[in-house]
């Protein structure tokens, strides 16, 4: 009885203190301490998180770099497409202005019709100037066809086979073409040179040539048809001593670039040769 | 059947020559890729085919270029002809067979062409044509000769693999 007695109020006693201390907590008497075991308590949970991670990440690192090299791959994989994609689609927008401008030169010239060809090569021999084109007999392509841009002429089909065709260009040393001048009507013959430099010869020395002067095919002896644009006057060379005067053309096509070509399907050369007189001894 | 080998190195000689080389001119000249592929080709020790090599290049040549077949045929001849000739003289150093040869016919090709275009009317001028063509042609295809050379030993050891003596 007395022991019972006896752990009684000891239990009494401590819910007593303990009921004490925390109505005493609640009643805002213990801040500092309570502030400073938070304090610690914070400071020792920081410290085992920190630690924590560290190890976390050491062992989580290493797949995260293998992850991130596989990501750098895939992107520098996606930015090369996207960088030949841009090319292509640059050289397709270039690809589609000149065919525009081609279709354009069509719809002014109407009394012609044309079959457009790419180039895809050029003569193996830097003494000739000469174009592969991806056009041949299969295609209605014949030899003798004059060839243009939308700028002007470019030259004529030199041979044909049948899925592609060569081009001698008005710059070949060989070109000879009869051409006359917009604005003074003066007849002349256009030669090319293994400079791709234009001449106009045999012009009379009593003719007035002018800087500028639009050079166009004639059409005499039935190899182009005419009126074609070929290019302006720039350098003319008048000597006294020379039966004909000369002059320099710049050509309005840019030969270096061409890329796509028309054919003028619908012109087909005259042969002449039976018609020039020949020496009878 | 490894002589067949030359029908396709020497066709796509022949397409890069007319779609990228000729493209890419030094002045009004360019490189010939062919002529050194043929010259080159020639100058190895393994090749015994080297005039069958001239022949297909000159009617592959012939077949694209504005210039009469026997033109470039006669060329590509005359190449195989030189490096011959020359092998025999100086088989020590292939590198100075190389450049001789590459130079002789390069020239050769040039003054052949020269002459044709002449005969037949074209308005060409010799000191344009030589300033102009043959001395930046003559300078891309000596520049191009030496990549081309090691190309072509690697090509004619591996049709031509050294047989090994059995003891």
């Amino acid at each position: 009885m007395k022991d019972l007695l006896s752990r009684s109020l000891q239990t009494a006693i401590i819910f007593l203190v303990v009921g004490g201390i925390i109505a005493l907590a609640l009643g805002g008497y213990f801040g500092s301490a309570s502030n400073w075991f938070s304090s610690m308590l914070v400071d020792t949970q920081t410290w085992f998180s920190t630690r924590f991670v560290a190890i976390q990440d050491f062992f989580a690192a290493p797949r995260d770099v293998n992850s991130l090299r596989q990501r750098n791959a895939e992107l520098e994989t996606e930015a090369a497409a996207l960088r030949a994609q841009v090319i292509e689609l640059s050289e397709r927008a270039s690809q589609v202005d000149t065919l525009a401008a081609l279709v354009n030169y069509s719809r002014v010239n109407p009394e012609s019709s044309y079959i457009a060809a790419d180039v895809i090569g050029r003569d193996p021999s830097p003494f000739l100037h000469y174009v592969i084109i991806n056009r041949g007999s299969n295609d209605g392509i014949l030899r003798g066809m004059p060839v243009v841009t939308d700028q002007g002429l470019v030259g004529r089909v030199d041979a044909v086979i049948a899925d592609a065709a060569r081009i001698q260009l008005i710059t070949d040393p060989s070109a000879v073409i009869n051409v006359h001048l917009q604005n003074s009507d003066i007849e002349a013959v256009l030669h090319g040179s293994i400079t791709s430099d234009l001449t106009l010869s045999l012009i009379p020395q009593d003719i007035t040539l002018v800087e500028g002067d639009l050079v166009l095919t004639s059409g005499l002896g039935g190899g182009f048809p005419t009126d074609l644009p070929i290019g302006q006057v720039t350098n003319i060379r008048k000597r006294e001593a020379d039966l004909f005067q000369q002059a320099s053309v710049q050509p309005v096509v840019d030969f270096s670039r061409l890329s796509i070509v028309l054919i003028i399907t619908n012109f087909r050369p005259v042969d002449i040769e039976p018609l020039i007189p020949t020496l009878t001894p | 059947m490894r002589n067949l080998v030359a029908f396709p190195i020497l066709t796509l000689a022949v397409i890069v020559q007319s779609s990228i080389v000729s493209g890419i001119p030094l002045l009004r000249g360019y490189a010939d890729l062919t002529l050194v592929i043929v010259i080159a080709w020639s100058l190895q020790e393994e090749a015994i085919t080297a005039w069958y090599w001239a022949i297909v290049a000159g009617a592959l040549t012939s077949f694209i270029t504005g210039l009469p077949w026997g033109i470039p045929l006669t060329a590509f001849l005359a190449a195989v002809f030189f490096s011959k000739t020359l092998q025999k003289r100086i088989w020590q150093a292939p590198l100075i067979a190389l450049f001789t040869v590459t130079f002789l016919a390069s020239l050769f090709s040039h003054l052949l062409s020269f002459a044709y275009l002449n005969v037949t009317g074209a308005s060409i001028q010799f000191a344009d044509a030589f300033s102009l063509v043959t001395l930046p042609s003559l300078l891309l295809n000596l520049l191009i000769a030496v990549p081309v050379f090691w190309l072509m030993r690697d090509l004619a050891r591996w049709t031509y693999p050294i047989e090994e003596d059995e003891e």
